[in-house]
């Protein structure tokens, strides 16, 4: 679905990323775990053009896109969530969600500004669209509540909802645990399962080890820049260098 | 929805309904001047505060459509009404395509940039005397006329300019109530979750700003037409920052603030004739007190200072839109 094939990134003299190359596969939920500063959001800023890699190449579905701007990505199916949410916090939960559906719809400036009678039809349908898709992450009462006074938690759910409108092939998401409770984390680990099931591959950045072991199929472990090991969440449990990595030599 | 519809029905009738008892004195004409400067006001507002993108250029559209119109209609016989096309079509490409190495800049280098592209704007009429006739100004603009009904008079340019006014009020209060508009809300608060949402904000904004310039030479046109004499003067780096003021003061994102906005710095030079000289110093120790004090504007802050003084009721309104 997602490859990264030897991605590097420098910021000036540091190397946040080292030549770092590996899969993500179709319909599965694949972890990205380390210890913090092992460039995992720098990764998942690469993979969704927010940053440009100094070398390397991003594929998606086969095709190069490391030179497509974000938007271009999003309209392809790669959509991410932020670690500290990015919502757009003066407008309504609602409209939140139907900014999401901008790449479902197409009227312009004209058809808007005219209201032309398939732009009225548009809107009806983004409308609707936009309240499934709340009652989807369960917060559909919320609608009309302005975003930006959202806890925490909620908000993180309106983002999920928010990016599950682009009809994303595959869905990244950068801690989407950070800052909830335990009550919060069971309740997005069963969310992110049935986004699965929904045919969503998942990529997700996680510290929260406990979820990561629930609900991963697979894992890639990261280092200082560089891929430490990969594999069943199994097989990294018992994996010598990243116990290392973690917790340090005996 | 609705309520939407009917708000600007009312606000329609106010409109066509104020000259009346008027009689097409004195306050009729500083009327014409607010509708001209309402929709100035509201085309910065489109971009400021909807799209969150600053322009301390917009005399320079306002002027070229003015200029453009009166030049083509006085030294080339153009029709004034294919003139005001012409050269509202020409803006708005020129505008656009300014626009996307301009707006690549953000907040302080975006104000310097625009600021630039007025300041340029003006020398180019003052020095182009052969066709603006420079400092001195340009004369004998002919009005504007639909078969023997010539804009002669205030009260019928009063009717001319608000029609115009009314009906780019409404096309943007559409279009702020739509996709487009959601999206360029979407860039103000977070540009880079927008794009991650697949909003194409370079594109976006470029088109608003484009819009924006659009307008400001439609006005400009109506501007020499009911003037039917302009000299620069009225298009320089001053004017710029009397339409933001204007928006500020009626509400950053409010349609109809940009209008209330325009009707206070409108009508306050007017009541304060001793300030003229100083009306720049003015404007901005206004900006700087709203901003501070009212950063919603007056839409906002109204309402915000009614509920101060009586707390009594629950259920407080926000004005919107």
């Amino acid at each position: 679905m997602l490859s990264l094939n030897g991605i590097g990134k420098r910021f000036g003299g540091l190397t946040a990323l080292d030549g770092i190359s590996f899969e993500v596969g179709k319909g599965a939920i694949t972890g990205i775990i380390g210890p913090n500063g092992a460039g995992k959001t720098t990764l998942f800023n690469v993979a969704t053009g927010i940053y440009p890699p100094s070398c390397g190449a991003v594929l998606f579905e086969g095709k190069d896109i490391s030179k497509l701007p974000p938007e271009g990505r999003a309209r392809l199916g790669l959509v991410r969530t932020f670690q500290n949410i990015e919502l757009f916090g003066k407008m309504t939960v609602l409209e939140n969600v139907m900014v999401g559906l901008h790449t479902q719809s197409g009227s312009g400036l004209f058809a808007c500004s005219f209201r032309m009678p398939w732009q009225m039809k548009e809107e009806r349908r983004i409308r609707e669209r936009a309240l499934e898709l709340l009652e989807f992450v369960g917060i559909p009462e919320l609608a009309d509540v302005q975003a930006g006074t959202l806890s925490f938690g909620k908000g993180r759910l309106l983002e999920i909802a928010r990016a599950m409108a682009l009809e994303p092939k595959l869905l990244l998401m950068d801690e989407p645990a950070a800052g909830l409770n335990s009550g919060e984390t069971a309740e997005l680990g069963d969310l992110i399962k049935r986004i699965r099931d929904l045919g969503v591959t998942v990529a997700l950045v996680e510290h929260d080890m406990e979820l990561v072991m629930d609900i991963c199929d697979h894992l890639v472990v990261l280092n200082l820049g560089t891929k430490l090991a990969q594999g069943t969440p199994r097989e990294i449990q018992d994996n010598k260098a990243v116990i290392t990595a973690y917790l340090g030599e005996e | 929805m609705r309520s939407d519809r009917i708000k600007f029905i009312v606000f329609a009738l106010v409109v066509l309904l104020l000259p009346l008892p008027l009689s097409g004195g004195y306050l009729t004409n500083v009327l014409i001047f607010v509708g001209i400067n309402g929709v100035l006001a509201l085309g910065l507002n489109l971009l400021l505060g909807y799209a969150g993108q600053i322009s301390l250029g917009q005399a320079a559209f306002f002027g070229l459509g003015a200029y453009g119109s009166g030049v083509l209609t006085t030294q080339f016989g153009f029709n004034p009404w294919v003139a005001m096309v012409v050269v509202a079509l020409c803006v708005a490409v020129f505008a656009f395509a300014l626009g996307f190495p301009v707006l690549r800049l953000k907040g302080h280098y975006l104000a310097m940039a625009t600021l630039g592209v007025g300041v340029i704007a003006n020398i180019a009429f003052n020095e182009t005397v052969d066709l603006t006739g420079g400092p001195s100004g340009l004369s004998g603009i002919p009005n504007l006329a639909i078969g023997t009904l010539t804009f002669d008079s205030d009260l019928k340019n009063y009717y001319l300019v608000w029609c115009f006014a009314l009906g780019m009020i409404l096309l943007s209060l559409n279009l702020v109530n739509s996709r487009f508009g959601r999206a360029l809300r979407a860039i103000h608060d977070s540009e880079v979750a927008a794009r991650v949402m697949g909003v194409n904000a370079r594109l976006m904004k470029v088109q608003v700003f484009t819009l924006s310039a659009f307008m400001s030479a439609i006005m400009g046109s109506l501007y020499c037409h009911v003037m039917t004499f302009i000299s620069p003067a009225s298009f320089g780096f001053g004017f710029s920052v009397e339409v933001l003021t204007m928006v500020v003061i009626g509400g950053l994102g409010s349609v109809y603030g940009s209008i209330l906005g325009a009707l206070l710095l409108t009508l306050l030079p007017e009541m304060l004739r001793a300030f003229q000289d100083y009306d720049i110093i003015v404007y901005g120790l206004l900006l700087v007190t709203m901003t501070i004090y009212m950063p919603g504007g007056l839409v906002q802050g109204i309402p915000a200072l009614f509920r101060l003084i009586m707390p009594a009721k629950k259920g407080s309104e926000v004005g919107n839109a």
